[in-house]
């Protein structure tokens, strides 16, 4: 079996005949493309704070920001994503803004989760972006249930769940897609191809010929795109999410990707894969695809890619010398949200670390946790 | 009021949670059209529709993973696992995601979620229709678990657990599925979580069961008042959070402790039971704490009236207590 061609509105070569879809008008592409210019910008600051021992770990993002940002940007704020930890182009897209993104990688007193989190654990009911957990799929069914809950309740919303090719081999990848096309929940699965799943490639987690071709085992599409194309990603993203809103059902897209960098900043990427590799990949760039069809059109000239260039970096560094000034969160949150009222047991212990504490058995937290702590 | 046994009642409470919030939908493996294996969700989804009750593929995993973005979604999902010995393909999304979700999304997120699932032997049902693993989710913060042994706390607490905002683990002791009767209210009504009962008051002997291992020691406990041993019976009904005051209290006054469980002995509840008395109550003891539990074997079809605690074993540990 061959591999299946995916769909393509912009080639690599930029393409400048092309029409935008319906949806993305030149204004709208502007912000688009200065979106992924701050995630790339985010991505590599936030690759260097953990290199300079400043953060204790980083997922980077790059090589995929036409499928985050143009799959985000189909979303309507009614709609609940599930994001993966990869996933900080979904929050940067959903309006989240690069400090509390910042004051998330640090764990600080600021950050929406409160320092329970690892790096890249974003979220944010606001921007209805659910709790990232740390498990591989785990997310799959429960997006089928909130789609479930959104046909169930007759919302006009849908459910965006996000995912990597390593997740379609966990059993959760088949219970959430299985219980997604039973019961015609308002899901949208978004499978971000990227080639790896840390050191291992795409053919160790499948023989099939595409990870799209599985929907059919439920009994929903399943459509391959191109990743790197932002115009193919939004338009595939909004198509399906408007057919989950009108009682259509879920969709499976699989955006073939790269991740350009580590899996984490754990591992080594030069151990596992080549550099042709990489140099084919970084041919395909989803930035400079899009900003040579923006060129094209004359939508975009050299001076403003500059400007916002200067800009993300300006707004990028505020965000992370914000985060990075304020301290860690007190001792006694450690006690709380466990359930919706602390239990006696957990009152009790609270004023056990109190008091060990105050009694200077137990050092108070003075920094967020950085690299080797 | 009205006689009901143990799966009436439950159906009873699910039926008024239904009709008070429509928002509760109860869901699970053959519970929509035949209402359970044990019947407990009968009649619901001729009653409340396909949408409110509704049958599922077969998959712990989907059932638990979808009632998590069930809660997110807005509705109040009540799960069915058809017996605890399944749980644990869903164990995963229960211990790793939906018990940690208020937690890790800085209070952001809930889903008060109820799962509930038959447990408990004594059913000739071999090791795969008789586990009691409440063991390996009372270790877990941000999950109740409760599992009640009489009809009339059956419904009060599920009733609490579906109007709970925190997710519930709700076990339910198979064999008193019909075996136990008692009178309970038509109206809903709440049993609170967090709250033990004494069923016998004495000043000899603590006992403390839960399950169905609390009818096992009322009938120890009586057995042993002919020879003028009164014991304190206490049926925690909720395991976490645990009623510490209810045990504590107890102790001071009696000194002596039977901890009875139908679970296996080797890391069961009773161990952080006894671990609590020893480290609250010591000086009140007057003799070593005593376990009666289930051997540390897998639970037998043949020989399960060995593996399960019963009367006169309990009374024997009563009575070696009272005496020591």
């Amino acid at each position: 079996m061959t591999a299946v061609q995916p769909l393509q509105l912009l080639s690599p070569e930029g393409g400048a005949s092309v029409e935008p879809p319906e949806g993305l008008d030149p204004e709208r592409l502007l912000s688009l493309y200065r979106n992924m210019v701050r995630l790339r910008v985010f991505d590599r600051r936030a690759l260097n704070l953990q290199r300079q021992g400043r953060i204790n770990f980083y997922a980077p993002a790059s090589g995929q920001e036409a499928a985050m940002i143009g799959s985000a940007a189909a979303l309507e704020p009614q709609d609940v994503a599930y994001p993966t930890y990869r996933e900080s182009g979904v929050c940067l897209q959903r309006g989240m803004s690069l400090r509390t993104m910042a004051d998330q990688l640090f764990g600080n007193a600021r950050d929406l989760v409160k320092g329970r989190q690892m790096p890249n654990h974003w979220s944010s009911r606001e921007h209805n972006i659910v709790s990232i957990s740390s498990c591989i799929a785990t997310q799959i069914p429960q997006a089928a249930g909130t789609g479930m809950a959104q046909r169930f309740r007759g919302e006009n919303a849908a459910t965006i769940c996000y995912f990597g090719d390593g997740a379609t081999s966990e059993g959760d990848f088949h219970a959430g897609l299985n219980f997604a096309g039973v019961f015609r929940a308002n899901t949208v699965f978004f499978c971000q191809n990227n080639q790896w799943a840390i050191t291992v490639p795409v053919t160790r987690q499948t023989a099939a010929p595409s990870i799209a071709i599985k929907a059919s085992a439920y009994g929903f599409e399943g459509i391959r795109i191109d990743g790197n194309d932002l115009l193919v990603v939004y338009k595939t993203v909004r198509e399906a999410l408007e057919k989950a809103r009108s009682g259509g059902g879920p969709t499976l897209i699989e955006a073939l990707t790269y991740r350009m960098g580590p899996h984490s900043t754990s591992d080594d990427p030069r151990r596992y894969r080549t550099e042709q590799e990489v140099e084919t990949w970084r041919r395909r760039d989803p930035i400079e695809r899009l900003q040579r069809y923006l060129e094209a059109r004359g939508w975009i000239d050299a001076e403003q890619v500059e400007r916002i260039a200067a800009e993300a970096k300006e707004e990028v560094d505020r965000a992370i010398s914000e985060a990075e000034a304020v301290g860690p969160p007190e001792p006694e949150t450690l006690f709380e949200d466990v359930y919706a009222r602390p239990t006696p047991q957990l009152e009790r212990e609270r004023r056990e670390l109190l008091d060990l504490i105050r009694r200077g058995v137990v050092s108070r937290v003075t920094h967020t946790p950085i690299r080797g702590s | 009021m009205p006689v009901m046994n143990y799966i009436q009642a439950l159906n009873s409470a699910l039926n008024n949670a239904m009709e008070e919030d429509e928002r509760v939908v109860v869901f699970g493996e053959d519970v929509g059209r035949m209402g359970g294996v044990f019947r407990v969700t009968d009649g619901l989804q001729k009653r409340f529709g396909e949408k409110r009750c509704f049958d599922t593929p077969l998959c712990e995993q989907g059932i638990v993973g979808s009632a998590i973005g069930m809660a997110i979604g807005g509705l109040r999902p009540v799960a069915e696992i058809q017996f605890m010995d399944y749980i644990l393909p869903a164990y995963d999304q229960i211990a790793n995601e939906l018990a940690t979700l208020r937690y890790r999304s800085g209070g952001q997120y809930a889903a008060p979620v109820v799962v509930r699932t038959p447990c408990c032997g004594g059913i000739h049902g071999g090791h795969y229709h008789s586990q009691s693993t409440e063991a390996i989710f009372t270790s877990v913060p941000g999950i109740h678990v409760v599992m009640p042994s009489d009809p009339y706390d059956a419904k009060g607490l599920l009733i609490s657990a579906i109007r709970s905002e925190d997710p519930v683990l709700f076990l339910e002791p198979k064999k008193l599925y019909r075996s136990a009767k008692a009178e309970v209210p038509e109206s809903p009504y709440e049993v609170p979580i967090g709250k033990a009962k004494r069923l016998r008051e004495g000043e000899h002997v603590t006992v403390i069961a839960w399950g169905v291992m609390v009818k096992v020691c009322e009938k120890a406990v009586d057995a042993v008042a002919e020879k003028g041993i009164r014991c304190d019976l206490i049926d925690l009904r909720t395991l976490t959070p645990l009623d510490e005051e209810a045990v504590l209290s107890s102790v001071e006054k009696t000194g002596r402790v039977v901890i009875v469980h139908e679970a296996r002995r080797n890391t069961g509840y009773g161990a952080e039971l006894a671990a609590l008395i020893a480290e609250r109550a010591l000086l009140s003891l007057e003799a070593p704490i005593r376990r009666v539990t289930g051997f540390d074997v897998h639970c037998p079809f043949t020989l399960d009236p060995y593996f399960l605690p019963d009367p006169p074993r309990v009374a024997l540990a009563i009575e070696e207590t009272a005496r020591f």
